[in-house]
């Protein structure tokens, strides 16, 4: 298969990876896939008190997509408030590393692992009906 | 990452070899100075091409202990197997309905037997062991009284393991069920005797022993006869089994490569074996968490599965761009699904995922082993520093208490 010059740059010298302890309360994981299936990726925020994720960390399971795919949302949630990197589409991770078909789910895994971290966040501090509401 | 740009190291032997260059020496002539047809009897052009046709025909009868007789030349094991299941069920099939095989044969043969199976033949997919050998007295418990074919084949082409052939043939003989064999890995690698054995159909493939692609044959045992339905039919050439005109320079070339294999076999043989052991130590001494899949003593020399826990084979592979192995990783597939082969020898669904085979032969150097062996470790260790799943397992959690998502 041929990948784009992103994609395996980002597969060939990932950005943030590494984790964060994730009991710290500024601290949001998500943990998402299965390891049965081929792909389990594990998205990390740290959100300051201002609502501004400060920080991401990933470790990802996967084709080189799925670890693109990660490397590239914790690239883009970076200085982004919570909601902004909520409303992150799988389509956009899809179009920036130009992902063939096969390979979409693996963008849609790094939908799910921001989403996951941060419903984390806000089960932590208790803020779930706000962004709920939202 | 330099060792992108270095000479690419083809460690697939097991999906093609190369044809030797004698091979290829041997074929030439009969491209152009003797381009005859085997079947015109009435010139030399004719006779000329039928010498070489018979001198192969004898060529690949002797690697395995047959007469030439008995040899008829097909397109490739594809064929070879389609003919043998549907040609064999189909002349049997009235009286005797019954197939049997296993689940980690090669798609041709499950997909020939589900063909039989949707005209309403009987089919038993037997499972394997652990180690990937089928178990005998299972075997055994499946023939019944409408069993016309056992289809086992010799050395499995994922996992390397090799069926005990003669202990298979002398219970389809008792109960009076042919046996057919795949043996498009075997021959060549490993000894076959038909008679020995007691095979009544095997399976041969050139492009796996060095040989041409596109060529093939079936050896059908003559004594006690073995009959079969052609599956192409025009001229009536091969006795009727296999129509078509006989492509002279593939089987000049098929034949030349038993010749060379039978030759140097066991030569051969012992050196790939030592560089597999060596290959294998090496990765055990470097990595943790490294699991063989199949049978370590029952195995051909030339193959390695290894699964990299914690691992995903397509990403492996995508770091290793210079290094020719496949995977067994669903990612690397059209159906993302992991080899079905891993999973029926109870492998776990993420070591599936994790897998690398390694195939090792002709012309293999310990120079690309080495190398193959850095470059693979380098980027596992590189991988698991970026996997999820090996964070846990250094925290020492299991990853089976997870409640995973599955999709
Ligand atoms: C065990 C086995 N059987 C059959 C085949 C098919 O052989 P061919 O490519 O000659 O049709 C292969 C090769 O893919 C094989 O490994
Ligand atoms: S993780 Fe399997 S295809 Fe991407």
């Amino acid at each position: 298969m041929a990948y784009s010059e992103k994609l395996i740059d980002h597969y060939e010298n990932p950005r943030n990876v590494g984790s964060f302890d994730k009991n710290e309360t500024s601290v949001g994981t998500g943990l998402v896939g299965a390891p049965a299936c081929g792909d389990v990726m594990k998205l990390q925020i740290k959100v300051s008190a201002e609502g501004i994720i400060e920080d991401a960390k990933f470790k990802t399971f996967g084709c080189g997509s799925a670890i693109a795919s990660s490397s590239l949302i914790t690239e883009w949630v970076k200085g982004k408030t919570i909601a902004e990197a909520g409303a992150i589409k799988n389509s956009q991770i899809a179009e920036e590393l130009a992902l063939p078909p096969v390979k979409i789910h693996c963008s849609i895994l790094a939908e799910d692992a921001i989403k996951a971290a941060i419903s984390d966040y806000n089960t932590k501090n208790g803020k779930a009906e706000v962004e709920a509401a939202e | 990452m330099n060792e992108l740009k270095a000479k690419p190291i083809y460690l697939d032997y097991q999906a093609t070899t190369p044809t030797d260059p004698r091979v290829v020496d041997a074929m030439l002539p009969y491209f152009y100075e003797k381009f005859g047809n085997a079947h015109s009897r009435n010139h030399s052009f004719g006779w000329e091409a039928e010498d070489a046709v018979e001198l192969a025909r004898g060529q690949v009868a002797s690697i395995i202990g047959a007469s030439s007789k008995e040899i008829i030349f097909t397109s490739g094991a594809t064929e070879s197997n389609n003919l043998a299941l549907k040609g064999v069920m189909k002349f049997y099939g009235k009286k005797k309905p019954h197939l049997i095989t296993t689940v980690t044969e090669h798609k041709c043969v499950l997909d020939s037997a589900r063909h039989l199976e949707q005209e309403g033949y009987k089919v038993t997919y037997l499972p394997v062991q652990q180690n990937g050998l089928v178990d005998l007295e299972q075997l055994k418990a499946a023939i019944t009284d409408e069993t016309a074919l056992v289809s086992i084949m010799a050395v499995h082409n994922e996992i390397g393991v090799i069926q005990p052939l003669k202990e298979i043939g002398e219970i389809c003989r008792e109960r009076g069920v042919f046996f057919h064999c795949d043996a498009a890995q075997a021959v060549g690698k490993i000894p076959l005797d038909v008679n020995d054995m007691k095979i009544d159909l095997m399976s041969i493939s050139g492009h796996k022993i060095y040989g041409p692609k596109g060529i093939g044959a079936l050896f059908v045992r003559r004594r006690p006869r073995v009959r079969v339905v052609a599956q192409i039919t025009g001229g009536g050439q091969e006795r009727g089994m296999r129509s078509g005109t006989l492509p002279t320079p593939l089987i000049v070339g098929l034949g030349k490569a038993c010749d060379i294999a039978q030759n140097e076999m066991a030569e051969e043989n012992a050196r790939i074996m030592e560089l597999r052991n060596y290959t294998l130590n090496r990765f055990r001494e470097r990595l943790a968490d490294i699991y063989l899949n199949g049978d370590e003593e029952n195995r051909v020399a030339g193959n390695l599965n290894i699964s990299f826990a914690y691992v995903e084979g397509e990403s492996l592979l995508m770091g290793i761009k210079n290094i020719a192995v496949s995977s067994g990783s669903a990612c690397t597939s059209a159906s993302l699904e992991p080899s079905y082969v891993l999973r029926a020898l109870g492998v776990d669904e993420e070591l599936a995922h994790t897998s690398l085979r390694i195939g090792i032969g002709r012309f293999t150097t310990r120079e690309e082993l080495d190398q193959a062996v850095d470059a693979i470790c380098n980027e596992v260790e590189r991988l698991r520093d970026m996997s999820p799943l090996w964070e846990m397992a250094q925290e020492g959690i299991d990853i089976k208490s997870i409640e995973w998502a599955e999709h």
